[in-house]
């Protein structure tokens, strides 16, 4: 593995060894020295075309607790309406010596484009382009699933695992949700069966083709018994009435609300007696697709996704960045 | 004016003829003949065929210059087999004038490697809200003919309806970019970057929805039949839109269409590397549709093959796909492209191939004196092809400006090994020589 | 088990149980009994080599908790050459709940070469908190050291060229039977 590009055509070896590998970094976290001298002297640096604090951050305490360099640049608006290209910058942060290049930018396709190009030696890590992926997200997802699945059945350590026999159910903005996509290649690498419950104007054409089974229904997709519901972000510019009539009217049909999360609770971790879990990528509109309740419920993982994607963040690093004879 | 003495080339691929081209005709066409005036020219084994007419080039001058001159585009015609090209009129200014059109006809003339008619703009400024001067640009020197939005759809329908009928008083025709601009999010923040289906979903990119073609070109026909006008569709792409035009042309609607090279060749799997050179509009569609496309265009649904020739200086391809510029050259790998898909694959004859490339475009247009058969008495406008050549498509080496040809590194089939632009050869063993107005290429 | 004639045996299931017998009464005889003592192995034949000396501690002196002293630590994120071997994915580092203060740590490895693993694990448990003694316990010593670091105890010293290969073949890490253990070089 040079880069990190998507989940897609991520090999099923090559992702159990991020979840395992994050699994000692998690442990890490847990100590008193925080830091490792992996990356001493590396220099990693975060290319940001957007705006989005929660990665960056999650990124930049990654690298650190590797002794890792970090250069944060941040090139908000298209490189059209800055004046530089994407080329012109990525070659200007090469001649600054980067060994990795932590890539978040609106178009999609973005971190490919850098990895297949000579532009730089260094790793890409694609941290979200446009709607395409955001592969470091679904392996920090699966990172929180197999824990709870591994530990309701049995295993001493979920290292080693998978997410084989799991039902995980995405629920939203699939059309629009890099997360989505990643996480459907990711999950079913590692074996769970993967559910889509959105109105059919925010599936994309073409996700027949996906392998997923798509419900148009809330309610009939949670009678399917998912071991996990994802809820994903409905965005703001969303809500205008093209993609659906209002955001009530979404919450309604869509929403995790309170009614339905007295049925949440009676899901259950496959056959096991543990509670059933609750995703979000985060930031949550609380009140449109999630209620106050169902995000503050004892089932949510939504705090352990975010320490989990310092930790899948460190394993992704350590492993581009070492042992790759350049 | 030299004199040349084609021997042994096989017209339209048939038996072997010697072909005499004097004063800017075909002299004699026959066996064995004989002119010590003339220059002898051995086409043993090369196919000989009537110039190619492309009905879509874009030259990007006026305005430009850095993508493409003139000049430039017409060596790369006279290369890639075309001894006339109609450059649309989506320059900069637009070609919405007399003066605009005038200045396009006189850089042709200048420029002298093919013939240049320049297409006018159906609206003003390509910005469809009223019809451009047409009469005016019918009237100049430029004598045009065909009028066209192409790189933007006629999506008012009142307003393609009066340009219908309009330029039936000019005998002139209406080529049509069918998109329809809501289903493509056009001149959003996030319009459609590929073709909408399997791919994109992966992908992430915004879809360009088939439909948004059929819709418009349905529309498009059912107002043809209504005004009695003439209508060619530009660049079709998709499987629904053969079914429309197999439909209109039952009906007896005036109605063509073209279809490019690539769209002939390559599917939107490409996409799939994200690299800009296969963004283009309409987008790169499915293989489902590339085989229904190669149908269309054997059996004549589709009438002819237009490139779409659309060079972009690098920068404008080096960058994020959704910033990319659409569109890819064409003129130099067209024959390589069509024999590829058509010839190989057994569609169709070299007889074929000429009426699609030359014989159709010309009469679709008008042309007298372009798409002639290869007779005593017609105009020497002719090419001959090594059909065995196999050549790796190296941008580099091509005349355009562009180097984003899709084609890049792949091997294809064939070769155009000499052109004559009215009885004047400017290519000769695969090098420009001189043009007909005098230049020399670099 | 026969060898081609470039490998040679030079430990066998029985020398290895001996010599960790040995080491574990050379451990109590230079901590003077078990008390403060814990025995951590280095993944990943260390690990289960660690275990079998806790065991054999427990048997001499019952006071020994092999529970509460007995552990792992990876020293993956410590090596000097991550730039050059293949990327790795980390073993599980376990301390006794109690920690490592103030204790006697004993390293468990099973080759002892170059001297940069242990040079890296120092480093490791230097993150972990700060041990009153470090002692170094290996199965094979087979020389040509980079570091200065040298073992308390030692199961056997093999000398070796630096083109040969010494290979411990442990039940638990090589799916062996116990009686297949071995320690072979390989010329």
């Amino acid at each position: 593995m040079k880069h990190l590009l998507a989940t897609e055509g991520l090999k099923y070896h090559d992702a159990l060894a991020i979840l395992d590998t994050a699994e000692e970094m998690a442990a890490v976290t847990s100590r008193e020295v925080k830091k490792l001298p992996t990356l001493r002297g590396r220099t990693v640096v975060n290319l940001f075309y957007e705006d989005s604090t929660r990665t960056r951050v999650s990124f930049e305490a990654a690298a650190k607790r590797l002794s890792a360099d970090v250069v944060n640049f941040s090139a908000k608006g298209s490189s059209v309406s800055k004046g530089e290209s994407l080329k012109d910058t990525v070659q200007t942060l090469d001649a600054m010596g980067a060994d990795a290049i932590v890539i978040r930018h609106s178009a999609a396709g973005a971190a490919a484009q850098l990895a297949a190009s000579d532009w730089s030696e260094a790793a890409v890590i694609n941290a979200g382009d446009g709607t395409h992926e955001h592969p470091t997200q679904a392996l920090l997802d699966a990172l929180t699933l197999r824990r709870d699945w591994a530990a309701a059945h049995g295993s001493a350590s979920p290292r080693g695992t998978d997410l084989s026999g799991m039902r995980v159910l995405i629920v939203g903005d699939i059309l629009h949700s890099r997360v989505a996509r990643s996480n459907v290649w990711l999950l079913r690498t590692l074996g769970a069966e993967v559910h889509f419950a959105a109105p059919a104007t925010l599936l994309p054409l073409g996700v027949e083709h996906w392998p997923v089974t798509v419900h148009y229904n809330l309610d009939e997709a949670l009678v399917a018994a998912p071991d996990a519901v994802m809820m994903l972000r409905v965005q703001a510019e969303r809500m205008g009435g093209a993609f659906f009539p209002t955001a009530a009217e979404y919450s309604r049909r869509w929403g995790l609300t309170d009614e339905r999360l007295t049925v949440v609770q009676q899901l259950r971790l496959g056959e096991t007696e543990a509670p059933a879990l609750i995703l979000h990528p985060g930031p949550m509109n609380r009140g449109v697709e999630i209620s106050a309740a169902a995000a503050d419920s004892a089932q949510t993982r939504i705090t352990e996704q975010v320490t989990n994607g310092v930790a899948v963040r460190m394993a992704v690093l350590h492993l581009l960045l070492t042992g790759d004879p350049r | 004016m030299t004199a040349y003495l084609i021997t042994g080339a096989k017209p339209y691929g048939e038996a072997p003829k010697d072909l005499l081209i004097r004063d800017g005709i075909i002299a004699q066409v026959g066996e064995s003949l004989q002119e010590t005036e003339a220059e002898v020219i051995d086409a043993a084994g090369l196919i000989a065929l009537p110039g190619m007419v492309d009905l879509h080039t874009h030259l990007r001058e006026p305005g430009r210059e850095d993508a493409e001159t003139v000049e430039t585009g017409s060596r790369a015609a006279a290369k890639g087999g075309f001894t006339a090209v109609h450059a649309m009129a989506n320059s900069s200014p637009v070609a919405d004038t007399a003066g605009v059109v005038e200045q396009v006809h006189r850089l042709g003339l200048d420029s002298g490697w093919t013939e240049v008619y320049p297409v006018g703009a159906v609206t003003k400024g390509l910005a469809g809200k009223t019809l451009a001067e047409l009469g005016a640009m019918a009237e100049s020197a430029a004598a045009v003919r065909m009028f066209s939005d192409d790189g933007q759809c006629v999506n008012n329908a009142q307003l393609m309806r009066r340009a219908l009928e309009y330029v039936k008083t000019i005998d002139g025709f209406i080529a049509q970019h069918a998109q329809d601009a809501e289903l493509t999010a056009w001149e959003t923040e996030h319009p459609a970057q590929m073709n909408e289906g399997r791919v994109s979903a992966t992908l992430g990119l915004p879809g360009w929805p088939s439909v948004a073609e059929e819709a418009i070109i349905a529309r498009d026909v059912l107002l043809a039949d209504y005004v009695g006008a003439r209508l060619h569709i530009c660049h079709v792409s998709t499987k629904g839109s053969v079914e429309i035009l197999r439909w209109a042309k039952g009906r007896g609607i005036q109605v063509t269409a073209e279809v490019t090279p690539h769209h002939l060749m390559l599917t939107d799997d490409l996409v799939a590397t994200y690299n800009p050179v296969y963004k283009v509009n309409p987008p790169l569609r499915t293989e489902a549709d590339t085989l229904a496309l190669r149908e269309a265009l054997a059996e004549g649904v589709i009438d002819a093959v237009g490139t779409d020739h659309a060079p972009h200086p690098d920068q404008a391809k080096e960058c994020e796909w959704a910033q990319a510029a659409m569109g890819m050259t064409g003129l130099e790998t067209a024959l390589n492209a069509v024999q590829h898909a058509m010839v190989e694959t057994g569609l169709i004859s070299w007889r074929r191939f000429a009426e699609i490339t030359s014989t159709r475009p010309a009469e679709i247009y008008g042309h007298s004196r372009q798409g002639r058969p290869l007779e005593a008495g017609e105009p020497a406008n002719l090419i001959l092809v090594d059909p065995n050549a196999r050549i790796t498509i190296t941008p580099e080496n091509h005349a355009t400006k562009g180097r984003n040809s899709p084609f890049r590194g792949l091997e294809l089939p064939g070769q155009v090994i000499h052109t004559f632009l009215g009885g004047h050869q400017v290519l000769h063993q695969g090098e420009l020589t001189i043009s007909r107005s005098g230049r020399s290429a670099p | 088990m026969s060898h081609s004639s470039e490998t040679a045996q030079v430990m066998a299931a029985s020398d290895i149980d001996r010599a960790l017998t040995r080491i574990a009464h050379e451990i109590v005889e230079a901590q003077r009994g078990t008390e403060g003592l814990i025995i951590l192995g280095i993944p990943r034949r260390g690990v289960p080599l660690a275990q079998r000396l806790g065991a054999k501690l427990g048997t001499i002196d019952p006071a020994f908790d092999p529970e509460h002293s007995l552990g792992a630590l990876d020293i993956t994120m410590y090596r000097d050459d991550l730039r050059t071997s293949g990327a790795r994915t980390p073993e599980p580092t376990t301390l006794p709940a109690a920690g490592i203060d103030a204790a006697t740590v004993v390293l468990v490895d099973d080759v002892l070469y170059s001297g940069r693993t242990i040079r890296a694990a120092l480093d490791a448990l230097a993150d972990y908190g700060r041990p009153a003694v470090v002692r170094l316990a290996v199965l094979v010593d087979r020389g040509h050291r980079e570091l200065p670091i040298r073992a308390d105890h030692v199961g056997k010293n093999i000398p070796t060229a630096r083109h040969e290969r010494v290979t411990v073949r442990i039940a638990q890490i090589d799916g062996i039977s116990p009686e297949a253990e071995e320690v072979v070089i390989n010329r």
